[in-house]
C-alpha cells in the first residue's frame, strides 16, 4: 500500500519576474514501512519537496496523497497525526523559552490527548531521555539532546509518516551516529515510514531502501539502495554523485 | 534546608518539577541582574519611590495643600521646611512625597496602556502580514509623524484637561514605536523553525501569536518601556508645565516647576526641587531599563 503519492509536484518561491520554480515535475510513491531517501546537492529542492508535503511553502501544483488520499492546499488537523516533520537545525527547531515539557506538553494537547504527563514521561524515554530532561529549556541541553526532543515531539502525536529533514547534518559526527540508530529503532518500534532528505549518500545508504537522485529541482533518477552500494546509477548526474562521495 | 543546598537547588541542572525550573531560570536572571552595580542603584531608587509614594502620609511633614502665606517662598533649609515651602507657603518636600503618588500613576498606567497596544499592533501586522500589515503600519506611520509632545497636546486640548486625559493623550502617542518593535521581532520570529514546528501541530494564528511569539517580544519590548519611562515622566511633567496635565493644587512635578518658573532667579529652589526629582525618577528608569536589557534580551545571553 502507498503511504506516500506525489505526482507531478511543482513548487515555486515569488511570482512574475522573482517567480523561482524549486521542484519541477517531481514523481515518486512510498510504500508503507519503507524508508525513502531523497539526495541532492544543496539547493536541488530536496527539502522544499518535504515543506510541500506539510504545507509549509504555500505555492504548489500537482497531485499529493497521503495513504490515498489526496491532500488540498488547506491541510486537515487530522493530516497532522499522520505526518510529522523532524527539522534540519535543533538549535532553531525549539522554542527558546519553553521547557522540553512545555514542549512536549503543547504538542499533546493540540492533539487532544487527556493522559499528557504519562505521556510526555513515555516520549522522553523513547528518545532516551531520562526525566530529569523533563524540564529543562534548550539552552539547557546539547544538540544531539535538542535533537532527540525534537524527535519527540514529532512522535508525539503517533503519526505513520515521518519527514525528516536532514536531521543530523547540523551534529557532530559522533552523535550524529546515535541519532540515526534511535531513528532506525524508532521505526521499527513505531512501524513508521520515512522521507528522508539527505546530501550525505552514507547516511541514505545506511537508512533507506530506495532513493530518488535530485538536480536543480528534478527527480533525476529513483534507485534502490543496492544500486547504490554497487555503484549502478544510469544516469551520469547519479554517477557523478555517487563517484565524488567514494 | 542549609543556605548552600538551597543555592544548589536554585542554580541545578536538573529542574524537578514545572515550578522549579521557572524559579531556577528566574534566580539566575536575578543573580546576573544583580551583579550589574548601576541597574540595582536604578531598582533601589524606584523600589524607594514607591515605598515614598505608599507611605506618604506617614513621611510627609506637612499637609500637601495648606497654605501658609507669611511663610511663602522660605529658602532651604528653613525650620519645618527642609525643601523651603512654594509661593503659597505649601511644604516642597511633602509635595514631592505626594506627587511621587501621581508620577507613578501616570507611570504605570502608560506602561500599562502603551506596550500592551503596540505589541498587539505589531504582533497581529508581522504575523498576518499581506493587506492587514500594509494598513496597520500606515496608521502607526501617521501617530510617528506628528511630534509626540504636540499631538499629546492636541489630544489632551480635545478631551480636557486632567491627569487621565494627560495620559491617555501620552499612551496614544506613545505606543506606536512599541508596534514597529513587536513587528519586526515577529517577522524574524514567524519564519523560524519552531514556529513551523508548532504550525504542523495544527496550533492556529491565535495561540501562535500568544503562546509563542508574545514570550518572545516582551523581553524586547520591557527594556524599550524602561528606557521611555524618562520620557514619560518628562511628556507628563511638560504637559504639566503647560497647564493641561494635573491641575492646581495636585502636587504633580511638572505643574510644580511651572508654577516655580515665575521665581526662578530669585527663589530658585522652587522649580530646582522638583526637576531635580523628575531627573532622579528618569535616571533611575533609564539604568533600570539598561541592566534589563542584560538580562532579558535572548540575543546576548545563552
Amino acid at each position: 500500500m502507498k503511504m506516500l503519492e506525489v505526482q507531478d509536484l511543482n513548487v515555486w518561491f515569488g511570482s512574475g519576474h522573482d517567480r523561482v520554480d524549486a521542484v519541477k515535475n517531481a514523481t515518486f510513491d512510498v510504500v508503507k514501512g519503507e524508508s525513502f531517501g531523497l539526495v541532492g546537492e544543496s539547493g536541488s529542492g530536496k527539502s522544499t519537496i518535504l515543506r510541500a508535503i506539510t504545507g509549509l511553502a504555500p505555492d504548489w501544483s500537482g497531485k499529493i496523497a497521503v495513504e490515498g488520499q489526496v491532500i488540498g492546499h488547506k491541510r486537515p488537523k487530522t493530516f497532522f497525526k499522520t505526518v510529522q516533520m523532524v527539522f534540519q537545525d535543533p538549535y532553531a527547531s525549539l522554542h527558546p523559552r519553553h521547557s522540553v515539557d512545555q514542549v512536549l506538553g503543547e504538542t499533546l494537547q493540540l492533539h487532544g490527548f487527556k493522559d499528557i504527563d504519562a505521556r510526555v514521561v513515555k516520549l522522553l524515554d523513547d528518545v532516551g531521555l531520562g526525566q530529569k530532561f523533563r524540564f529543562r529549556y534548550p539552552h539547557q541541553l546539547s544538540g544531539g539532546q535538542r535533537q532527540r526532543v525534537a524527535i519527540a515531539r514529532a512522535l508525539a502525536p503517533e503519526p505513520d509518516l515521518l519527514l525528516l529533514d536532514e536531521p543530523t547534518s547540523a551534529l557532530d559526527v559522533s552523535v550524529q551516529a546515535e541519532i540515526l540508530n534511535l531513528l532506525a529503532d524508532l521505526r521499527t518500534e513505531h512501524n513508521l515510514t520515512y522521507v528522508m532528505v539527505s546530501h550525505d549518500l552514507s547516511v541514505v545508504g545506511h537508512m533507506c531502501d530506495r532513493l530518488a537522485v535530485m538536480k536543480d529541482g528534478q527527480i533525476v533518477e529513483v534507485l534502490g539502495v543496492e544500486a547504490l552500494r554497487q555503484m549502478k546509477a544510469t544516469h551520469p548526474y547519479s554517477q557523478h554523485l555517487l563517484a565524488a562521495s567514494v | 534546608m542549609t543556605e548552600q543546598t538551597m543555592k544548589q537547588w536554585l542554580l541545578t541542572d536538573t529542574p524537578t518539577s514545572r515550578r522549579h525550573a521557572k524559579i531556577s531560570a528566574f534566580y539566575q536572571g536575578w543573580l546576573s541582574f544583580r551583579s550589574n552595580t548601576m541597574a540595582m542603584i536604578g531598582l533601589g531608587i524606584l523600589v524607594a519611590l514607591v515605598v515614598i509614594a505608599a507611605a506618604a502620609p506617614l513621611l510627609s511633614p506637612h499637609d500637601p495643600y495648606v497654605q501658609d502665606l507669611g511663610n511663602r517662598l522660605a529658602p532651604l533649609g528653613t525650620d519645618g521646611h527642609i525643601f523651603g515651602t512654594d509661593s503659597l507657603g505649601r511644604d516642597i518636600l511633602s509635595r514631592l512625597i505626594y506627587g511621587a503618588r501621581i508620577t507613578l500613576y501616570i507611570v504605570a498606567l502608560v506602561a500599562l496602556i502603551a506596550p500592551v497596544a503596540g505589541l498587539l499592533v505589531g504582533t497581529i501586522s508581522g504575523y498576518v502580514g499581506g493587506w492587514t500589515d500594509t494598513v496597520l503600519m500606515r496608521i502607526t506611520d501617521i501617530f510617528l509623524a506628528f511630534p509626540r509632545l504636540v499631538l499629546a497636546l492636541a489630544f489632551v486640548a480635545a478631551l480636557g484637561a486632567g491627569i487621565e486625559n494627560a495620559v491617555l493623550a501620552i499612551s496614544l502617542t506613545a505606543w506606536p514605536p512599541y508596534a514597529r518593535i513587536a513587528r519586526a521581532e515577529t517577522l524574524t520570529i514567524r519564519s523560524s523553525d519552531y514556529i513551523s514546528a508548532i504550525k504542523l501541530q495544527g496550533a492556529g494564528a491565535l495561540r501562535i501569536i500568544t503562546k509563542h511569539i508574545w514570550p518572545l517580544c516582551i523581553s524586547s519590548l520591557i527594556v524599550r518601556v524602561t528606557l521611555d519611562m524618562a520620557g514619560i515622566i518628562l511628556a507628563a511633567a511638560g504637559l504639566g508645565f503647560l497647564g493641561l496635565g494635573a491641575q492646581p493644587p495636585s502636587p504633580e512635578w511638572g505643574a510644580m516647576i511651572s508654577e516655580g518658573r515665575r521665581f526662578i532667579l530669585d527663589h530658585w529652589w522652587v522649580a530646582t526641587m522638583p526637576g531635580l526629582a523628575i531627573f532622579t525618577v528618569s535616571l533611575a528608569f533609564n539604568l533600570l531599563g539598561d541592566g534589563l536589557r542584560d538580562v532579558l534580551d535572548p540575543k546576548a545571553g545563552e
